[in-house]
C-alpha cells in the first residue's frame, strides 16, 4: 500500500527531537514532508483535536509478530529476536521474517549470533545482513565462550552491525526463575544472584572495547550492571542499554502467589534495583525501552512458576508505562519518544522513529491522558500474559499511520 | 484479633469466628497461630486413638481421598494413606510414574481429571514450588499439600510441633515461648525448614538456621531467623536440634566436597551434642543418612531423640487435617454449608 494523497495533520502537538511544536505535520509519498509548514491545496486535512502527534514506536526486541497488539500499542516497527522456532540463523529465514509484517508493519529481523543459538560457532551473519537482518542478537541466552564472543564482536564491528546481547552469566543463572533474596527464599524458587547480570555486562563491555564493536545490552535491570554501563558511556564506548517496563514498574514482590505472568527473563529484581532502573532512565544511562513482547498462552503459563515459560505480552502496555515516567517527572515527553522510537531506530539504522523531514511517515496520534484498565482477558495480543493485569493505566493510541497510510485500529 | 508476634498463650480462638476457616491446607504461612494450635489440639485425640489395638473410625466413611504424588515418597504417602484408612475413607494412591503425566498431560488437566472423579479430598506432593496451590485453584474439594518443591510441607511442620510439644509437656514445660530451636542442614532445598520456621516462630520459639553458605538461601534472615554457618556456634544454648538431610536429588552442581567432609563440619555427633543445652531434644524429619548428618548413637538417644515420635505424630496430624477439612462436606454441625460463621478462604 502506498500513500496516494498528501496528508496534513493539524491541531495537534508535534513531538519532535527539538521539543514539542504546535503546528501542522505534512506527510507525502510515504515520508514526512514538513513539520510546522503550511497545508497545501489538495491535501487530505485531519484534525488531531489537541492530541499528541508522535512518531510510531520502534520496538527493539520482540519474540513474536503480533500485529493487532503492536498496532494497539502504536508500534509500527519491531526488531524480531532470533529466538524463533526454528531460530533466525539462516538467510532464508531472515528474508522471510523481514517480509512477514508488510505492508502495514515492518519487521527488522535480528540475526542469530550462533547457529541454533547454541553459542558454539558463528552464524552466517553477512549473508543474513544481505537478507535484511538489521543487527545481531545472542537471543535469550548467553554465549559462555568468551573467545567466541570476542570474535563475534570483531566480526560485527567489521560489518558495522550492533550486537544485541542478553546479560546473564549462564553458570550463575542456571535454571533460576527468580532473583536471590527474601521473596525467592520465602517462595522456595530456584534463584540466582542479581550479580549474574553485572558479570555478563562487565565481560561484554570489555570484549566490545577490544573489538571496537557497538554493543546494545537489551535489558539492564540491576544497580550494579547499570553502574558498569554508565562508566562505559563516560569513557565514550559505543555501549547502549535497554529495559522493558516490567523492570521499572514491578519488583520481585509481583511473584507472590506464584503468578507466572511475572515470570520473566531476566527475573524481576528487588525494589532497590527497580529504583536504580528508574534513575538510569532519568539520567540517560538507559537508551531504549522495549516491550519484549512474548505472548504465551495457558500451555506455557498455567504451570507451576518455575516450569512456566518466561516472557510477557508487552506491546499494548509499552506506551502507557513509559508515559507513567513522564507523569512522574522522571523524563520529558520528548525523551519518552527517544526511548521508544528514535533511539531504537538509530540502533537499527532505519530512517524512522522521529518527526524529521525525509523520515518514514510512521505516525501515532496519542491521547496521553486517556484512562483505561489493563485486562489480560481483553487484549489484542495473541495471549494476555501481562504482569500489569487489572492495573489502571493512562495513554492510548487514537490513530496510526504506516508510511502515510492509516491503519484501522 | 491475632498479631504476627502471637505466642501460644495469646493464640486463642477468636470469638465468633470459625476454628479453621480454610478449605485447603497449602502452607503454614497462610495460617494464624490459633489455627495451628487448633490442628494440634485436634490431633491429640487421634494420638490416643492410634494407640488402641483396634483403630478404626467411620468418621470419613464413604469419602474418597486421592493421594496424588508427583514426586517419590515413602513415609509421607504411607502416613497419609494410614490416616485416611483409619478414618474409614476410601484411599486411592496415584504415583506419577504410573500416571498420564508421563504421557504429556499437563498438571492442570490431571487436576481436572482428579476433580471429575469426585474426590472428597486430594493430597498432593509435587516437585515444583507453588504447584499444589495451582491445583487447589482448579478443583472443588479440599487440597492438602504434602510438599511442593522447596516451598512448604505444612503437615510435617505440624507433626514436628506436636511431637515437640508433647515432649516439652512431658518435661513439665507448657509453652514454646523463648525455646531455642536450631535447624541444621540443607536449608536451601528444604520445604521442611521453611514450614518449620514459620510454625515454630508462630508458636513463640526462637529459630536458628545453620548450613554452609551454598546451602543457605539468600535473605532468609528476613524470615526472622538467626543465621549460622558454624554448627558449633549454633548449638550453644540450643534446646532443640532439628537435623535435615542433604537433598542431593535437588542439587544441580556441587554444593559440598564430600559427605565425609560434610559430617566433619555439620554432623551431629555425641561429642558435638555436648555443646547444646543440657538434655537438648533431637529431631529429624527423615529419611536419615546415619553417619552423615546424624550419628546413630545420637539418633537413637533415649529420652532425647523424638525421631520415632515424629513419625507417630505424623499419622495423628494427618488424621486431624483430613477430619477438619472434610467437616464442611460432611455437614458437621457448626461446619456445614449454611452455618453462620467466618469467611471460608
Amino acid at each position: 500500500m502506498k500513500q496516494m494523497r498528501p496528508i496534513s495533520i493539524t491541531g495537534g502537538t508535534l513531538v519532535t527531537p527539538e521539543g514539542l511544536v504546535e503546528g501542522n505535520l505534512r506527510l507525502a509519498g510515504g515520508l514526512v514532508h514538513s513539520i510546522g509548514g503550511e497545508i497545501a491545496d489538495g491535501d487530505e486535512v485531519l484534525d488531531a483535536g489537541g492530541l499528541l502527534v508522535a512518531p510510531g514506536l520502534v520496538d527493539l526486541g520482540v519474540f513474536a509478530i503480533d500485529k493487532p497488539a503492536f498496532h494497539f500499542g502504536g508500534i509500527t516497527r519491531a526488531a524480531l529476536m532470533p529466538d524463533q522456532s526454528p531460530p533466525l540463523d539462516h538467510p532464508a529465514r531472515v528474508r522471510f521474517a523481514a517480509q512477514s509484517g508488510k505492508p502495514d508493519f515492518w519487521v527488522h529481523p535480528l540475526a542469530a549470533a550462533t547457529p541454533g543459538l547454541g553459542g558454539m560457532q558463528l552464524a552466517e551473519i553477512a549473508l543474513m545482513r544481505e537478507a535484511g537482518a538489521r543487527a545481531i542478537a545472542t537471543g535469550r541466552s548467553w554465549i559462555a565462550d568468551s573467545g567466541l564472543m570476542l570474535r563475534l564482536l570483531q566480526y560485527a564491528a567489521m560489518l558495522d552491525m550492533v550486537v544485541v546481547s542478553h546479560a546473564e552469566d549462564g553458570g550463575l543463572a542456571g535454571n533460576a526463575a527468580a532473583t536471590a533474596g527474601e521473596i525467592a527464599t520465602r517462595l522456595g524458587l530456584p534463584s540466582a544472584p542479581a550479580q549474574a547480570e553485572a558479570l555478563a555486562v562487565a565481560r561484554d563491555i570489555a570484549l566490545a572495547e577490544i573489538a571496537g564493536a557497538k554493543l546494545h545490552i537489551r535489558q539492564v535491570t540491576t544497580r550494579a550492571a547499570l553502574d558498569l554501563v554508565r562508566a562505559a558511556k563516560a569513557r565514550g564506548l559505543p555501549v547502549t542499554a535497554g529495559v522493558t517496563p516490567a523492570h521499572f514498574m514491578l519488583s520481585d514482590l509481583a511473584l507472590a502467589q506464584f503468578r507466572t505472568f511475572a515470570r520473566l527473563s531476566p527475573p524481576l529484581r528487588p525494589e532497590d534495583d527497580r529504583q536504580a532502573v528508574i534513575a538510569a532512565i532519568g539520567d540517560g544511562t538507559i537508551d531504549v525501552v522495549s516491550s519484549g513482547h512474548d505472548p504465551r498462552g495457558p500451555e506455557d503459563k498455567n504451570l507451576p512458576f518455575a516450569d512456566a515459560a518466561p516472557g510477557m505480552a508487552g506491546a499494548e502496555t509499552l506506551l502507557a508505562m513509559v508515559l507513567t515516567l513522564v507523569r512522574d517527572e522522571v523524563i520529558s515527553l520528548e525523551r519518552a519518544f527517544a526511548l521508544i522510537a528514535s533511539n531504537p531506530a538509530r540502533l537499527l539504522g532505519v530512517d524512522a522513529g522521529q518527526l524529521v523531514a525525509g523520515c518514514e511517515a510512521d505516525i501515532a496520534l496519542v491521547d496521553p491522558e486517556r484512562p483505561w484498565i489493563i485486562d489480560s482477558r481483553k487484549m489484542e495480543a495473541a495471549a494476555g500474559n501481562t504482569p500489569f493485569d487489572r492495573q489502571p493505566a493512562q495513554g492510548r493510541v487514537a490513530a496510526l499511520w504506516k508510511g502515510g497510510v492509516e491503519i484501522a485500529l | 484479633m491475632t498479631s504476627p508476634q502471637n505466642t501460644a498463650s495469646q493464640g486463642r480462638f477468636p470469638a465468633g469466628g470459625r476454628a479453621f476457616p480454610h478449605r485447603d491446607l497449602i502452607s503454614i504461612g497462610a495460617l494464624q497461630t490459633h489455627e495451628i494450635l487448633y490442628l494440634l489440639e485436634e490431633a491429640e485425640q487421634w494420638v490416643d486413638f492410634n494407640r488402641q489395638p483396634s483403630k478404626h473410625s467411620n468418621a470419613l466413611a464413604g469419602l474418597t481421598i486421592i493421594n496424588a504424588f508427583f514426586e517419590n515418597s515413602t513415609r509421607t504417602l504411607l502416613s497419609f494413606e494410614i490416616a485416611g484408612k483409619r478414618l474409614g475413607a476410601d484411599v486411592v494412591n496415584m504415583h506419577a510414574a504410573q500416571s498420564s503425566v508421563k504421557k504429556g498431560e499437563t498438571l492442570i488437566d490431571t487436576a481436572v481429571t482428579l476433580n471429575a472423579m469426585r474426590a472428597d479430598a486430594i493430597v498432593i506432593r509435587h516437585g515444583s514450588s507453588g504447584a499444589v496451590g495451582l491445583i487447589a485453584g482448579k478443583v472443588d474439594c479440599p487440597v492438602l499439600n504434602a510438599g511442593d518443591g522447596q516451598h512448604e510441607h505444612p503437615t510435617q511442620a505440624l507433626l514436628d510441633a506436636l511431637a515437640l510439644r508433647r515432649k516439652l509437656r512431658e518435661r513439665g514445660r507448657e509453652e514454646f515461648n523463648g525455646l531455642v530451636v536450631t535447624i541444621c542442614g540443607d536449608i536451601l532445598h528444604s520445604r521442611v525448614a521453611r514450614s518449620n520456621i514459620l510454625s515454630l516462630q508462630a508458636l513463640g520459639a526462637k529459630v536458628r538456621v545453620c548450613a554452609p553458605p551454598a546451602l543457605m538461601p539468600v535473605g532468609i534472615e528476613a524470615m526472622g531467623v538467626e543465621v549460622f554457618h558454624s554448627f558449633d556456634a549454633a548449638l550453644a544454648g540450643s534446646e532443640v536440634v532439628m537435623m535435615l538431610r542433604l537433598q542431593s536429588e535437588r542439587m544441580e552442581g556441587q554444593f559440598i566436597p564430600s559427605p565425609r567432609e560434610y559430617r566433619h563440619l555439620y554432623g551431629l555427633t555425641l561429642e558435638r551434642l555436648e555443646l547444646a543445652a543440657p538434655d537438648a531434644i533431637i529431631m529429624h524429619p527423615g529419611p536419615m543418612n546415619r553417619g552423615v548428618e546424624i550419628d546413630s548413637d545420637v539418633a537413637d538417644l533415649a529420652g532425647r531423640s523424638i525421631i520415632t515420635a515424629q513419625v507417630e505424630m505424623g499419622v495423628a496430624i494427618r488424621m486431624a487435617c483430613l477430619d477438619v477439612l472434610t467437616r464442611k462436606a460432611r455437614n458437621i454441625p457448626g461446619w456445614g454449608q449454611n452455618d453462620l460463621g467466618g469467611q471460608w478462604v
